[in-house]
C-alpha cells in the first residue's frame, strides 16, 4: 500500500517526501477532529456519571 | 535502505525472465511465493497502520482533548464574567435568588485549592457528553449551589482538561468554593478532620467513596439516602471515573455547606478558605 502511494506521488525524492508529510499530516488531522470526535461518544472511556 | 531502492526493485519484477522449460514446478512455486509476500506485508502494514492510529487516539484523548476544553472554558468564563459583570447586578439581598439555567449553559465556578493553587473551572448545565466535553456538569434535578440537597458535579479524570484527575487526594475538610453571580459557597470535604479518616464523618456519610456506575444514591438529596426523601442537610458531591484511564467504577467526595453564603460584593476576592493550604 504505501509502496504504492510512493510510486504514484509525482516528483522526484525531495518532493515525494515532502508530499508524503502533507499526506501523513492530513490523514492525523482528519482522524484527530473528525473521526475521533465522532467515534468517540459510543466508547466507554469517557464515563463520569452515575447512572441516572 | 532507501524507499528508491524499493521502487527500483518494484519495476524491475516484470523484466523477470519467463521460467524455462523443465522448471515450471519452479516457477510456480516462485509466483506463489510472491503472492504469498504480498498478501502478508499487505497484512502487516494494516496491522501497523491500525496500531498507528490506535496510538494516535491515546494521544488525542489525553492531549488534544485537553486543548479544545480550556479553549472552550476560556469562553465559557469570558461568558459568565460578562454576564456577572453586569452593573444591574448590584450588592444583592439577604438570600440567593434560586438559580435557573438552561441546559449546557454555565452557571457557576468551582474552586478546589486542594487540586491545584488556582485550580477552577466553570460549571455548566447537564452531565450529557457534549456538556462534560466543556468543563465539570451539574447533575439536572440536583440541588443548586447554597440549597438544602445535595449539588451534583460531574467531571471528567483523563482528558478533556482533566478537571478530577487528582480528586482522590481529597482530604477530610478540604474546602470546595462554589462562586455564583452573587455569592460564593464554601463546602468541606466530610471525614474526621482529627484523624483524616474519610469515612469517620459524625453524619455517617464519608466523605470518599468508590462505587459502581450504577449506584445513584450517592447523589440523592442526602448522600446515600432515598431518592425521593427529604434532605437532611446542604450537600455537594463531585463523581467522576475510578480509576484513572478506566470507566469501570465511580470515585465519588461528598461535602457540606459551611456557613451561609458570603457575598461577592463584600468579598470580590472570595472567602478566605480559597487560601488555604
Amino acid at each position: 500500500m504505501y509502496t504504492w502511494i510512493w510510486r504514484h506521488l509525482p516528483g522526484g525524492t525531495p518532493g515525494k517526501t515532502l508530499l508524503s508529510l502533507v499526506l501523513v499530516l492530513a490523514v492525523c488531522a482528519l482522524l484527530l477532529f473528525v473521526v475521533f470526535p465522532w467515534i468517540e461518544p459510543s466508547l466507554p472511556f469517557s464515563d463520569v456519571t452515575v447512572d441516572q | 535502505m532507501s524507499a528508491e531502492t524499493d521502487t527500483a526493485r518494484w519495476e524491475r519484477r516484470p523484466e523477470v525472465p519467463p521460467p524455462a522449460p523443465g522448471s515450471t514446478s519452479r516457477g510456480r512455486h516462485r509466483r506463489a511465493g510472491d503472492i504469498g509476500r504480498t498478501v502478508v506485508r499487505g497484512i502487516g502494514q494494516t496491522l501497523v497502520t491500525l496500531g498507528l492510529v490506535v496510538l494516535l487516539f491515546v494521544v488525542y484523548e489525553v492531549w488534544v482533548t485537553d486543548l479544545l476544553t480550556a479553549q472552550r472554558q476560556g469562553e465559557l468564563s469570558d461568558e459568565l464574567q460578562g454576564g456577572w459583570d453586569d452593573p444591574t447586578v448590584g450588592d444583592p439581598g439577604g438570600t440567593p435568588a434560586p438559580i435557573d439555567v438552561a441546559l449546557g449553559e454555565p452557571f457557576a465556578v468551582l474552586h478546589i485549592p486542594r487540586l491545584g493553587e488556582d485550580w477552577s473551572r466553570v460549571v455548566v448545565e447537564g452531565t450529557g457528553g457534549e456538556q462534560l466535553a466543556q468543563g465539570p456538569g451539574h447533575y439536572v434535578g440536583t440541588a443548586m449551589p447554597g440549597e438544602q440537597g445535595n449539588v451534583a458535579l460531574a467531571g471528567h479524570r483523563v482528558g478533556r482538561g482533566s478537571p478530577f484527575l487528582d480528586l482522590d487526594r481529597m482530604r477530610p475538610g478540604d474546602p470546595i468554593v462554589v462562586e455564583t453571580a452573587d455569592w460564593w459557597f464554601v463546602y468541606r470535604v466530610l471525614g474526621d478532620l482529627a484523624t483524616g479518616d474519610l469515612d469517620a464523618d459524625p453524619s455517617g456519610i464519608p466523605g470518599m467513596q468508590i462505587v459502581r456506575p450504577s449506584e445513584v444514591d450517592v447523589i440523592a438529596p442526602t448522600p446515600d439516602g432515598a431518592a425521593d426523601a427529604a434532605a437532611t442537610g446542604a450537600y455537594l458531591t463531585l463523581t467522576t471515573c475510578h480509576p484513572k484511564y478506566s470507566a469501570r467504577q465511580r470515585l465519588i467526595v461528598h461535602a457540606v455547606l459551611e456557613g451561609g453564603p458570603v457575598s461577592r460584593a463584600q468579598s470580590p476576592d472570595g472567602p478566605d478558605a480559597l487560601r488555604e493550604g
